[in-house]
């Protein structure tokens, strides 16, 4: 059954290497909805975060597939209750609106805040879930939504500790052997989180 | 340059070297112990050339007659000599043309390192004379590639591009350098890469993993060893001999394990896949327990997947973590090369007999036998049968020429007769299937095997494809041995045709030209042969010959080669006729 799934990406800071990763998806015929990236507290480590819908038992594929490229440290398939994620959207507004009362309840209400004002419009900021920012958008159109812009998927892994900490030791490393370790305890989709 | 400062041995001197990155390139090859190059130059990797010419007697450089051959060649090298072919190529369609030989190279895990020139780094996505984003092309084809914009770099790159293609699962790499990089100077050092924190060739040995596949094994009752690829670039040949022997297990090779075992060993079973033999390919309906060691389940082995060893438990021993359940789920994924998995895995299986089980094998063969093979290896009337002529091959070399082959019916012959000896012997296109392949790579069959008799089995139409080769063939005065087997068609398309399209023959029947004059042009000797009568002395002729011959022989127009496994059915559907 196709669902939502994350996917965690652990690379090497390399110029293509989104490019790398990209194309193993478009030959699955897998439509990425969203990407992030940004390097890591590691050193020269980066971490993709990448959302799809598809069939887990194809992303468990194509995740090893990745994991295969030289220059990839890791990469995992998340099932939702895995990951602590948000997403960031902006709603540029005409101005005129704000005579209109009733916006600002609903700004209260979405705990949006407003980023900048100027004679012609302002900007509202909201983070959270994708479908709370959908809904947002919906509710913003009749103020007269000027334009909307969502960012990919920031996610925390719940059992990210043991993996992270083999990163942090990378450079030490020799014959590591941080590819035949399961961080995910054996079983994905079913992790207690980590005690910090 | 000075001469003398040409021949000193790059990594061994403790002085650094002020040298240009073309230099640096030929010295970090020399300490990769490179002997020959396969490649062709041109403007943006001149400069590569130039610093070539003054270690002429350290690095063989083989001049080809299109880039495409240079990738083959250095296959066909990689696989006979056990080392990484290299090849040189310019910028734009000079590295466009590597494209087939790279795809080729990664389907079938062949070991490669291509560097190609460049346009300087300033003018990188200008659409500069020749320039092409080579990296950005080959990225889904290569296990790694690598731009590189500065001199200094250039050490770096092509340690890395040697450690990557030749370790884990081997496979091509491509080194782009930008001719700035190639002029200018800087100070050399070499040393051999040996780590990456993001790459790990050698795997952890699960024990647990492998005392399962033991208890699996020492249960099974009908116990079925399928031998890959992996098996012969582990080197493994003789654990899964022994392990086939000690514990009484019948062995089958897929297409590119071919020689891996010999095919007159007791306990070998057979081909493997859409044309391989019968009984190797109905029994994996009928054993309990498979041991597929360095393969990848490819839809011309299995057939319908969803009908493949449904009834077996699978032990799947693979250097690449990606191909274990990528097709088929595995009861127990050995993550490990064939060697270390084997070693680990004999003391651990009980010695054990089946005789009556590998009986069956022998029983099964019977209907090919008489159904088939005897019919297309002892013919006695009527045009020449490809599968005599390999036979004939087969028995004048005893079996221990290296056979490289090309794609379509001749390559299904050559592969199900040729009575295979000796490991690494087997050359072909497999994955890909790359009509041209064989030539160029004989070519380097031949460079990386001196010693050994490299014969070459061509069809007409894929001969027409790299032709052009018997150029390097004259040129550098390589010794191999070219039969094209010519029916004047496109053999395997026509007989798709015949059985599934109605006898249309879109396009498939070939006017071919004069080979042998061809041959002539490149001064290269040759025979036609179109009697039976005449074929054994042509065969010895050219193999007596010293130095590159080619003997074209006309066979059967309209041959169909069988068995026969329907794409995408089944292997019970396999077709005797």
């Amino acid at each position: 059954m196709q669902k939502e799934y994350t996917i965690t990406v652990y690379t090497e800071d390399r110029i293509g290497i989104t490019n790398r990763i990209t194309v193993i998806f478009t030959r699955r015929r897998i439509n990425i909805t969203s990407l992030t990236t940004a390097p890591t507290e590691i050193e020269g480590v980066y971490k993709f975060i990448i959302t799809v819908l598809a069939e887990r038992s194809l992303l468990d594929k194509v995740v090893g597939q990745i994991e295969r490229l030289v220059e990839i440290h890791r990469a995992f398939v998340h099932e939702e209750d895995e990951v602590v994620y948000q997403e960031l959207a902006l709603y540029k507004i005409s101005t005129k609106a704000l005579k209109n009362g009733s916006i600002e309840k609903l700004i209260r209400e979405n705990a949006a805040r407003i980023l900048t004002i100027t004679d012609e419009y302002f900007v509202l900021e909201k983070t959270g879930h994708q479908e709370e920012l959908i809904a947002l958008q919906a509710k913003l159109a009749p103020y007269g939504l000027i334009e909307y812009s969502k960012s990919g998927r920031v996610a925390i892994v719940k059992w990210s500790r043991r993996f992270h900490d083999h990163l942090k030791n990378l450079s030490q490393q020799e014959a590591d052997d941080l590819a035949e370790v399961d961080y995910t305890h054996g079983q994905p989709g079913s992790h207690q989180e980590e005690s910090i | 340059m000075k001469p003398e400062a040409a021949t000193k041995p790059a990594a061994a001197t403790a002085e650094k070297l002020h040298i240009t990155g073309s230099e640096a390139v030929i010295r970090s090859l020399i300490a990769e112990d490179v002997k020959t190059i396969f490649g062709y130059p041109g403007g943006a990797i001149m400069p590569i050339y130039d610093a070539l010419y003054d270690f002429q007697d350290e690095v063989h450089h083989i001049l080809v007659r299109h880039e495409q051959g240079a990738t083959h060649a250095a296959q066909g090298y990689a696989r006979t000599s056990g080392k990484v072919g290299v090849v040189f190529a310019t910028s734009g369609p000079g590295a466009t043309n590597l494209v087939t030989g790279l795809a080729d190279a990664y389907m079938d895990s062949t070991p490669m390192v291509c560097i190609t020139g460049q346009v300087a780094a300033h003018l990188l996505g200008t659409d500069a004379f020749q320039e092409t984003d080579v990296i950005g092309i080959t990225i889904p084809i290569t296990k790694w590639n690598i731009q590189v914009t500065r001199a200094e770099d250039i050490p770096g790159a092509i340690a890395k591009a040697f450690y990557i293609a030749a370790s884990g699962r081997p496979g091509p790499v491509l080194v782009d350098i930008t001719k700035n990089a190639q002029v200018a100077k800087f100070d050399f050092e070499y040393s051999k890469c040996e780590y990456i924190r993001s790459y790990h060739p050698v795997p952890k040995l699960n024990n647990e993993a492998v005392k399962y596949a033991a208890a699996l094994i020492n249960e099974a009752k009908k116990p079925y060893i399928l031998c890959g690829h992996g098996v012969l670039l582990a080197g493994a040949e003789k654990e899964l001999i022994a392990l086939s022997e000690k514990a009484g297990i019948p062995i089958a090779s897929t297409l590119l394990g071919l020689s891996a075992v010999p095919v007159d060993h007791p306990n070998y079973v057979g081909f493997l896949g859409m044309h391989g033999n019968y009984a190797p390919n109905i029994k994996t309906d009928e054993c309990d327990v498979v041991i597929a060691v360095g393969m990848r389940f490819d839809d011309r082995v299995t057939g319908d997947v969803t009908k493949y060893v449904q009834q077996a438990k699978v032990i799947h021993i693979e250097i690449d973590a990606a191909e274990i359940n990528k097709i088929i789920t595995a009861e127990v994924g050995v993550h490990a090369d064939a060697k270390t998995a084997l070693q680990a895995l004999l003391p651990l299986v009980k010695e054990a007999k089946h005789d009556e089980w590998i009986a069956g094998f022998r029983e099964a063969d019977k209907q090919e036998d008489e159904k088939v093979n005897r019919r297309e290896l002892y013919p006695t009337e009527g045009a020449l049968k490809m599968a005599e002529v390999v036979r004939l091959i087969s028995e004048r070399t005893e079996g221990k020429a290296v056979l490289v082959t090309d794609v379509g019916q001749h390559q299904m012959i050559a592969s199900r007769y040729y009575r295979f000896k000796d490991p690494n012997t087997n050359i072909t296109s497999g994955g890909m299937g790359t009509m041209g392949f064989s030539l160029p790579a004989a070519m380097g069959a031949k460079m990386g095997a001196q010693e050994k008799e490299v014969v070459a089995v061509i069809g007409d139409g894929c001969f027409q494809m790299t032709l052009q080769e018997l150029g390097t063939i004259y040129q550098s005065q390589i010794g191999v041995k070219i039969v094209i087997l010519n029916n004047n068609f496109l053999g395997m398309v026509r007989q798709w045709q015949q059985l599934f399209h109605d006898k249309r023959y879109s396009s498939t029947e070939m006017t071919n030209p004069d080979f042998v004059q061809i041959a002539k042009g490149f001064y290269i000797p040759g025979k036609k042969v179109t009697d039976r009568a005449d074929i054994v002395a042509a065969i010895d002729e050219m193999i007596s010959h010293d130095g590159a011959y080619l003997l074209e022989v006309v066979v059967e127009k309209e041959d169909n080669v069988f068995p026969m496994i329907p794409a995408g059915a089944p292997i019970a559907n396999i077709r005797l006729e």
